[in-house]
């Protein structure tokens, strides 16, 4: 047995002696040629042993499209589309009876299960197809045009089935024949500056607004003789033709001047795309997601 | 060292311990604690307690799936944790006044290792007899006698750990239908899991392990000394009157102590506690137990081995009388100790009974801070969470109190108020209005404060908000 008491003993001897060394040396530093351990050996020769089985039996090596695939057929794509079709299938009679419901039937009181299904899923769907533009809080962006789904102010109505039916077919677009469509005039070159400055005051008069009263009141023949077929004598809009009220205190795209001349010069042509894939080829919603997100977006507070 | 010494061994193996039988006065005291233990723990999730219909009816549940627990009369809701926080505060704090009063007590009576060890002792003792039976059994070959022995044993073993596990989850569902569960095979996973790793636990900390895991696994002896002093009553040897210790009949040059190792015999972690107060001894008091029985058939005084402090040694020795107990009892630390105990003990109570049975809270919606009305009034919006602790349902009227002029709407109700189901958590969404050019739709933000009452009971609570109004932009 060695000398136990003298520290680094084992070192000691090698440096009296002539230690094994694997040759190399730096600047007068040898490298001695100590062996591993042999547990660390071991555990060494295991890791490889257990890499070469693993790459046998999971998805390993990258190829030119894509990785070997693995004997045990395993795949984290393939398990998340085994979640989801499980919890579709858990869903299953939820999503069939809510196509069968009436919508206006779908409420707390009626069909509660059905109704926090439509409010939880329909959150969810929302979040995912419809906040890029009406935003993650339903808030819109005015300068964009993108309505505010929050408010008491429709544009083609706030009952469940208009909701609906806007959210199936879209607005303004060429993917669904059905989609509710209306096109305002652009005023600009059919009216003289002068008229689309006095229509401009009147539009900002019937909605309240500070206006100049002369311009105003010449403008009032204009808005008859231009706008009222859509707008109405009173300005209260059109919810038939998507024409929107111009007497209330909201503004899809602003009620400044500026914003209001914009509009009368040029015209406004917001779109929405059709979301039914039962009404339209360019849907991408099964029916039971249109309906959710439709109970979703009229319990937000502006649902009539 | 010398150069050929073997190097210290890192590892002793444990030496095997065999208690012998003893009756006495702290031997009856732990059967009585033994009984009561046990059956408080294998009987009370099996007690019903009648809630209603629409509760369940075990008087004691910790229902994990509805984040409840139940307690006979007291229902306990996850944001009332601070009571269980408070518990637990009690129970450290009354293990710190029985250890500074009384010595490893807990240990010695009431620790579940201690009271499981003793129970499988005694149907060791019942089986393969006692001390020297089974040590003889020990140094046997293993023969048909000793498997039959032994495998009863642990059969017997077995069958106590299994109702261990499975009184442990009968606390978390309800017991009757669980039992039903467990024995068809239709329990949860974890249910049958639970069962596993306790009666594992159970087999094989109590059968096997047993003085081991109170020297070297539980924390609680190294603490422990942090709560002793020189006033602490603990088991000790009066070696002034024992020693020198011998045998024989001629006994002026020995003192009393006949070294009959009667107290090693019974002692159930193995030392002897003539070598003074160590880190193993839990305080069982069997040792004083089998010294009295031996003092009395010697015809000395009992109390050889006894409960006593440090200060009693000195006094004793001097030939002074002993402090009383009372007096090693009461001293500033049990004091502060007692004093903490009870004002936690007193808050909790005092809480328990003024708590109301109707909670809100508000978590106002500021995406997006407001919305403009078609007539030019302001909304905001608000996620009332309503809990209704009551147990039954009722009818929420929501109010705010404000010196500006609000008007709410319940989203989905009629007028301002909402049913609430009992035992219930409900989020209603709230909208609250300021008409058009009125100082809050004008202002940044304006204080008010959120009223809901119970029109059953007239419960109220409240809580305070903010209205952002048109001036946020």
């Amino acid at each position: 047995m060695t000398d136990t008491k003298t520290p680094h003993a084992e070192e000691q001897k090698l440096l009296a002696g002539d230690p094994e060394t694997t040759g190399h040396s730096w600047d007068g530093i040898k490298e001695f040629n100590n062996p591993l351990p042999r547990w660390w050996l071991w555990t060494f020769y295991a890791t490889i042993v257990w890499a070469l089985i693993y790459t046998v039996l999971y998805p390993a090596w990258p190829m030119v499209n894509g990785a070997t695939p693995g004997i045990l057929g395993f795949s984290t794509r393939a398990n998340v589309a085994e979640d989801i079709q499980r919890f579709d299938d858990m869903n299953a009679d939820v999503r069939a009876r809510i196509t069968e419901v009436e919508l206006a039937a779908i409420t707390p009181d009626e069909n509660p299960d059905l109704y926090n299904y439509a409010i939880q899923g329909g959150a969810a769907t929302f979040a995912t197809w419809c906040s890029q533009c009406h935003g993650s809080g339903a808030a819109g962006v005015q300068a964009s045009g993108y309505p505010n789904l929050l408010d008491d102010d429709w544009l083609w109505g706030g009952t469940i089935d208009d909701i609906h039916y806007t959210i199936s077919h879209g607005i303004r677009n060429e993917d669904d024949l059905d989609a509710r469509y209306s096109e305002m005039t652009a005023f600009e070159g059919i009216l003289s500056d002068e008229e689309i400055a006095q229509v401009v005051q009147y539009v900002r008069n019937i909605s309240g607004q500070e206006a100049d009263a002369t311009l105003a009141s010449a403008g009032e023949s204009v808005f008859l003789d231009n706008c009222a077929a859509c707008h109405m004598d009173d300005g209260t809009g059109d919810r038939f033709l998507g024409a929107p009220n111009l007497t209330d205190a909201i503004w899809l795209y602003g009620g400044s001047e500026a914003a209001i001349e914009e509009t009368v010069r040029h015209s406004r042509f917001g779109v929405m795309p059709p979301w039914s894939a039962d009404a339209s080829p360019a849907g991408r919603l099964s029916e039971a997601e249109v309906r959710s997100v439709s109970v979703y977006v009229h319990s937000l507070g502006g649902g009539e | 060292m010398s150069a050929t010494e073997e190097p210290q061994k890192l590892y002793a193996a444990r030496e095997p311990v065999f208690p012998k039988r003893v009756s006495g006065t702290f031997r009856n005291l732990k059967w009585i604690i033994l009984l009561v233990t046990l059956g408080i723990y294998y009987i009370t999730p099996w007690i019903r307690w009648d809630r209603g219909p629409e509760l369940p009816d075990q008087a004691v549940l910790l229902d994990l799936a509805n984040r409840r627990f139940f307690f006979f009369w007291i229902e306990i809701w996850p944001h009332e944790f601070y009571f269980v926080a408070g518990l637990l505060i009690m129970a450290g704090l009354g293990l710190f006044l029985f250890t500074s009063a009384l010595g490893r007590v807990w240990c010695g009576y009431s620790c579940p290792q201690t009271v499981w060890t003793d129970l499988f002792f005694t149907v060791e003792r019942w089986i393969e007899g006692d001390r020297n039976a089974r040590l003889r059994l020990w140094n046997a070959k293993w023969d048909i006698r000793k498997w039959r022995l032994r495998l009863t044993k642990w059969a017997v073993w077995l069958v106590i750990s299994v109702a261990t596990g499975g009184a442990w989850v009968f606390y978390f569902a309800d017991a009757p239908t669980l039992l039903v569960d467990l024995v068809t095979g239709q329990a949860a996973m974890v249910a049958y899991a639970t069962v596993g790793i306790l009666t594992a636990t159970t087999f094989v900390f109590g059968g096997f392990m047993r003085e081991q895991v109170c020297i070297y696994m539980c924390p609680w002896p190294r603490i422990q000394a942090a709560m002793m002093d020189e006033d602490t009553i603990t088991v000790a040897y009066r070696d002034w009157r024992g020693e020198p210790r011998g045998k024989g009949k001629t006994r002026e040059t020995l003192g009393d102590c006949i070294d009959c190792n009667a107290c090693v015999n019974v002692c159930p972690v193995g030392i002897d506690i003539r070598d003074g107060q160590q880190l193993e001894c839990i305080t069982c008091a069997l040792c004083i137990d089998a010294c009295d029985d031996i003092m009395a058939k010697v015809g000395k005084p009992r109390g050889l081995i006894d409960y006593m402090a440090l200060t009693d040694e000195a006094n004793e020795r001097a030939g002074n009388p002993r402090k009383s107990v009372w007096k090693h009892i009461f001293r500033l630390r049990t004091i502060i100790y007692t004093v903490l105990w009870s004002a936690i003990g007193v808050g909790l109570t005092v809480m328990l009974f003024i708590r109301s049975d109707i909670d809100m809270t508000v978590a106002p919606v500021r995406n997006p801070q407001f919305v403009v009305l078609s007539d030019g009034s302001i909304r905001n919006t608000y996620d009332v969470r309503i809990r209704n602790m009551t147990h039954d349902e009722s009818l929420f009227q929501v109010t705010v109190v404000s010196d500006a002029s609000l008007q709410v709407e319940l989203e989905g109700q009629e007028g301002n108020t909402v049913p609430v189901p009992l035992d219930t958590t409900y989020l209603q969404r709230v909208y609250v209005t300021a008409p058009a050019g009125s100082p809050a739709a004008e202002a940044e933000r304006t204080d008010f404060r959120f009223w809901v009452e119970d029109l059953g009971t007239n419960t109220r609570t409240h809580t305070d908000t903010t209205f952002f109004g048109r001036d946020t932009e």
